[in-house]
């Protein structure tokens, strides 16, 4: 087992990472701490996959990463931004500069494709003009151009998981965050999404993916940061999924 | 914030009355159904102090004069008594007016055998009172007056009056108090149910970066909707008992009509619309607002 990724890091510059957490611990009562010292750099354009079994603090790590949780000490810094010092209606902003893909797509299900896309555009008040131009040229990215009219529910697994990213995207974030983006699709599905992320990350964005994916994950040879019990076990440069026997 | 993205919260909080159809049609029937009851209250309330100040205002004191008083010192004198402010109206009535009405309303038939008058030093003045409360102020102070024998009062009339007026002033607030309450609680409840169901869709807009003013306008917009909607139907509904209930009575006991004055529901309405419409707006304003705030803080 290695651990050589954050001890390589540990000399660069903050400001040259997407995101940097220090010595970073979540207890959310009296027991077994969620995260418990966590170190982590990720430099700006890698593409890192947070690989462990339940419980063992990937999906707090995220809700710290989106400033849904303040840790209970160490350091968060996401952009350049320390997440901690944030105030409350500095947050919207700040989420901003994320795109986030769920497990379960968290689409709006009233509305259409277009619609779920241009609502992310809606929020940070771009002129209709230009979301009437954004959003079909990031549906036809994501392979969803003729399905822009559809409803969430008439669309399939992959599709809605299209969608989310499509809407993820839309305000070319810096740091994309999935977790489990392929929890609820097929194979094939799951492989079109991981290679849309790949393609994402090519252009530059930083592609921070949760999964209980083994075969993705042993494929794409990407760093793979394992998890468990709150504490990261492995970071590896092209690594694998690690059993946690 | 741009025009175009308040246009935006103004159409998704138009839209989601139509789209949650079953959540509107309970919020509106809540708030109906509270206003309703609110506006009749408000009309009966507002027709019995009607109805009392009627009968405060013909309500008098009479200051009776000394015989023989010249004119000058009647005119001085009446002079005196309107400077008051307590008082609405005063008339003199001269010792032979007041001779005759005594006459007729006894049936005494020709009075002219009468060599004098009997009532010669019954020349007085009837005062009437803007506020009954005030009768017995206006008393001591006619009592104080040069030439004032004596000052007749109905002090119990009086005493009831201000009893009753007093009692209706605090059930009026007391029911009204009530019914706010109420409303409150069974619209908040109401709201909170519908908006919980749509908590998904307040914790998706935040996860994209949607300020709580972004998130929280379409919801406060349906709920000002849904408030002014629920505040017309009972006032409509109100509109035609109250004319309704009014001509029954009329018809069925004419001999009330005097007693019972009923106010015309133009003059209730003027100030029920606004009261019934400010409350449902503010009703679905403060309903929504609280309510979403709870699914924020994500």
């Amino acid at each position: 087992m290695k651990t050589t990724g954050t001890r390589r890091r540990a000399g660069s510059v903050i400001s040259d990472m997407a995101i940097v957490m220090e010595h970073v611990s979540k207890s959310y009562t009296q027991g077994v701490p969620a995260l418990n010292d966590v170190t982590l750099h990720i430099n700006k354009g890698e593409f890192v996959f947070i690989v462990g079994d339940s419980g063992s603090g990937k999906s707090t790590l995220i809700k710290l990463l989106l400033r849904e949780l303040l840790p209970t000490s160490g350091r968060v810094i996401v952009n350049g931004t320390d997440v901690i010092r944030l105030r409350r209606r500095q947050i919207p902003k700040f989420r901003r500069s994320l795109g986030v893909v769920f497990q379960d797509f968290r689409l709006l299900k009233d509305r259409n494709v277009y619609e779920n896309v241009a609502f992310a555009q809606r929020i940070i008040q771009k002129p209709n003009r230009e979301i009437r131009k954004n959003v079909p040229s990031i549906l036809s990215t994501v392979g969803l151009a003729g399905k822009y009219k559809a409803r969430p529910k008439q669309l399939s697994g992959g599709e809605q998981q299209r969608v989310a990213l499509a809407r993820a995207l839309v305000n070319k974030p810096q740091i994309l965050l999935a977790d489990e983006p392929t929890g609820n699709l097929d194979p094939k599905n799951s492989w079109d999404i991981m290679n849309l992320l790949e393609k994402i990350n090519n252009n530059g964005t930083t592609v921070l993916v949760v999964t209980h994916n083994r075969e993705i994950v042993n494929a794409m040879q990407k760093r793979v940061i394992t998890m468990k019990k709150g504490i990261i076990v492995s970071d590896e440069e092209k690594g694998g999924y690690i059993d946690e026997d | 914030m741009r025009i175009n993205t308040l246009f935006y919260c103004i159409w998704q909080g138009i839209r989601n009355i139509f789209k949650n159809k079953w959540f509107t049609l309970a919020s509106v029937a809540t708030i109906s159904a509270c206003l309703f009851l609110f506006g009749l209250f408000y009309s009966i309330l507002t027709n019995f102090q009607h109805m009392v100040r009627n009968a405060e205002q013909g309500l008098c004191v009479s200051a009776l004069l000394d015989a023989g008083m010249s004119d000058e010192r009647v005119a001085e004198i009446r002079g005196m008594i309107v400077l008051r402010t307590e008082v609405s109206q005063v008339e003199y009535v001269s010792a032979e007016e007041t001779w005759m009405q005594f006459a007729e309303e006894n049936n005494f038939g020709d009075i002219s055998i009468f060599t004098e008058n009997p009532l010669e030093d019954c020349a007085h003045f009837d005062i009437y009172l803007n506020d009954v409360s005030m009768q017995s102020t206006l008393v001591s102070y006619l009592e104080s007056i040069e030439g004032v024998r004596k000052v007749n009062q109905s002090f119990l009339t009086a005493q009831a009056l201000t009893g009753v007026n007093a009692i209706i002033g605090y059930v009026s607030i007391g029911i009204i108090v009530i019914l706010f309450l109420v409303s409150i609680f069974l619209i908040s409840n109401t709201v909170s149910i519908g908006i919980s169901v749509r908590k998904e869709e307040i914790q998706i807009m935040k996860y994209i970066g949607a300020t709580d003013f972004f998130t929280r306008a379409p919801f406060v917009i349906e709920g000002m909707v849904i408030g002014v909607i629920g505040s017309f139907i009972p006032l409509i509904g109100v509109y035609f008992i109250y004319n309704e209930a009014m001509m029954y009575v009329v018809k069925r006991f004419p001999s009330l009509s005097q007693l019972l004055a009923f106010l015309p529901v133009e003059t209730v309405f003027t100030n029920l619309v606004p009261v019934c419409i400010g409350l449902g707006v503010g009703i679905g304003f403060i309903g929504s607002f609280t309510t979403v705030r709870k699914h924020l803080s994500v």
